[in-house]
């Protein structure tokens, strides 16, 4: 079996995005970028299924402008056997992708790879969309499994259980494969890539493609247009300095002045 | 031709309406103040029917409720058949509801099979016309406000139920309720429900609560979080953690607040040994007042904490449970 992971260059997890003079875009001079940590998890979670023997390949699939090669690098530093950059450098200079639009062109890319299990993050930690893996889903009619805290699949490889963390609780699902898993915090760790891990990415399959190349996105009634767009950022408003008291009698005292309890 | 009518969608509907169903109202009646137009509500799941009537006195037009038995156990793909045959027949302009782990499971689903643009998490509506919207929310781990332009006749959005608040006085008039049966399938046959296992606990849940006491990794535990739970019994308040919490296997997954866990704004938040990481503030920074108790005065929680104390939290949370009971 095959397993295709999904990958987002996103700023650094504990970076602290500014908004740039124009108040439409952002100030990315010195930010790190890396993989999206979920997108991360994804990866590691692929690359056990396979030493489990339990998949032959890990494929990489990301779609963004050239410079998330990077990304694609780390993933298969990582372990992952092969990359795809679906480059979509045209249409970004014209539009901004919107989900359903990221979420149709990796469903081509899926159609055309046919793997038996595609795992993405639960969300990507930039625009915290949370979109566009059930949109790929259902754009496949592929049974989903979102925020998987464990994953198993059977041993004939037909099925795959999830526990899925939800706001009640736990929840268990069985799927049957073709079919895709978003993966939480709690399923895995993933790993450092070694040095030689490292050196061997760079001899690893990377294919680009032009999104305007990608065949079977007609079957999904073309790429449409973009109808999503951010128009401008602001910071969040300032809040006011708090004070510090200095004894769990004087906070005591400060809650019950502030009428809070 | 949409109308300029709302949907607001609750699914799986509870036995009455909670916090995050009034704020998908709230959001709701902002969208038809915009555009003019009529509130109705739609209710999935097996306790629809009879949770209509708690829901009858909210200002909606017609509340629709559809209980067929493939919603008996919650699944995304049978939730968005559902929702998909239901809005078919209807041009609603705006489909709406309140973020929750079933909405972010299956309303994208849902707006993949319409071929509609779809908005997470909203915290304001900007504008809304026939063909156009702006809405905000946060991006960036809560860090940023983005404001999104949405073009197309028809748009699906959650909203942040923080951020929506309904008025607290009731409408009179009751809305009526139509019972929508379809009889065929809506279960996808590659998905299988199981089990859910959920976390009891006669604290009032996180995202109900007025008060809520949150410990950090510095509790080291269940030494800390007893105290923790000694104050959050005497101030009646729900109890939450931070991932390191959870991760450490202290607190199941359902109390934690942040990015990737619940999104609060009570009236009250106590940050306790909690370092203040960026993607624990995500979860709880529009709390009107934050309270944090950290041995660390440089901890980055004490920038946006209202009150702040520095002090050992074993020694500090008795010494306040019991000033807080003079
Ligand atoms: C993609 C991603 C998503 C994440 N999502 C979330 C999320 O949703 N929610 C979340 O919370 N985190 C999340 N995190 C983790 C987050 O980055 C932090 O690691 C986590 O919030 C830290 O938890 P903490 O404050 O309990 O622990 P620490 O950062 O270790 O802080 C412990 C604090 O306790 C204090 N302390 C120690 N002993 C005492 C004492 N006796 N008395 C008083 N104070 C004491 C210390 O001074 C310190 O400030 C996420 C991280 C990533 C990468
Ligand atoms: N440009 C992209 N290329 C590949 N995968 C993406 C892209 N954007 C988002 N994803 C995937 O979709 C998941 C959810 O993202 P989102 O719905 O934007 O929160 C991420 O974890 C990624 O795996």
């Amino acid at each position: 079996m095959k397993i295709l992971v999904t990958i987002k260059r996103t700023p650094h997890r504990d970076a602290r995005m500014r908004v740039a003079a124009d108040g439409k875009s952002l100030e990315t001079g010195d930010i790190a970028f890396e993989i999206n940590p979920f997108d991360e998890i994804a990866v590691e979670e692929a690359l056990r299924i396979k030493e489990a023997g339990k998949a032959q390949e890990v494929v990489a699939v990301t779609v963004g402008l050239e410079v998330a090669r990077e990304q694609l690098l780390a993933a298969l530093a990582m372990g992952a056997d092969r990359g795809i950059l679906v480059n979509s450098g045209g249409a970004a200079e014209k539009q901004e992708l919107d989900s359903l639009q990221i979420a149709k062109t990796l469903s081509a890319v899926i159609q055309s790879e046919q793997p038996g299990l595609v795992i993405m993050g639960k969300l990507a930690t930039d625009d915290e969309n949370w979109q566009i893996a059930p949109m790929v889903a259902e754009l496949l009619g592929w049974p989903q499994a979102t925020f998987a805290s464990k994953l198993e699949l059977s041993e004939d490889g037909k099925t795959a259980q999830v526990t899925r963390e939800v706001d009640a609780g736990l929840e268990e699902v069985e799927l049957t494969l073709p079919a895709l898993v978003t993966v939480d915090l709690r399923i895995n760790e993933p790993r450092y890539a070694s040095l030689p891990g490292i050196m061997k990415a760079k001899r690893k399959p990377l294919d680009v493609i032009e999104i305007e190349d990608l065949g079977g996105l007609a079957d999904l009634g073309g790429i449409g247009q973009s109808c999503v767009r951010t128009v401008s950022y602001r910071a969040l408003p300032a809040k006011e300095k708090g004070i510090l008291v200095d004894s769990a009698a004087a906070l005591a005292a400060a809650l019950k002045e502030r009428k809070l309890v | 031709m949409t109308t300029a009518d709302v949907l607001i969608i609750v699914g799986p509907t509870p036995s009455s309406p909670r916090k995050i169903d009034r704020a998908a109202i709230g959001f709701g009646r902002k969208a038809t103040d915009c555009i003019s137009g009529e509130l109705d509500l739609l209710l999935l799941g097996p306790a629809a029917e009879t949770a209509s009537s708690q829901f009858a006195h909210l200002g909606a037009r017609k509340i629709y409720t559809i209980g067929h038995a493939d919603l008996a156990n919650y699944t995304a793909e049978a939730y968005t058949h559902a929702v998909c045959d239901f809005t078919s027949e209807r041009n609603y302009r705006f489909l709406g509801g309140s973020a929750s782990s079933a909405t972010r499971d299956y309303f994208p689903r849902v707006a993949a099979r319409l071929g509609i643009p779809m908005a997470s998490e909203v915290l304001e509506i900007d504008q809304l016309t026939a063909d156009q919207a702006q809405l905000v929310r946060a991006v960036f781990v809560g860090n940023l406000l983005a404001t999104l332009s949405i073009s197309g006749p028809q748009i699906l959005a959650t909203c942040r139920a923080s951020a929506f608040e309904v008025p607290a006085e009731e409408v009179a008039t009751e809305s009526p309720v139509e019972v929508v049966t379809i009889s065929h399938a809506l279960a996808l046959a590659g998905k299988q429900f199981l089990s859910l296992t959920e976390q009891t606990s006669d604290r009032p849940d996180l995202t109900e609560a007025e008060i809520i006491v949150s410990g950090g990794r510095g509790t080291r535990g269940a030494e800390g979080f007893q105290l923790l739970e000694q104050l959050a019994d005497q101030l009646g308040a729900a109890i939450g953690c931070t991932r390191a919490v959870v991760d450490s296997g202290w607190m199941p997954n359902d109390l934690q607040v942040g990015q990737t866990g619940k999104v609060v704004a009570p009236k009250l938040y106590f940050a306790v040994a909690i370092s203040g990481a960026i993607q624990h503030m995500a979860g709880m920074r529009s709390s009107k007042t934050v309270v944090a108790i950290n041995k660390d005065p440089d901890a980055p929680i004490f920038e946006i904490a209202d009150l702040g104390l520095v002090a050992d939290m074993l020694e500090a949370v008795p010494q306040l449970t019991e000033a807080l009971k003079g």
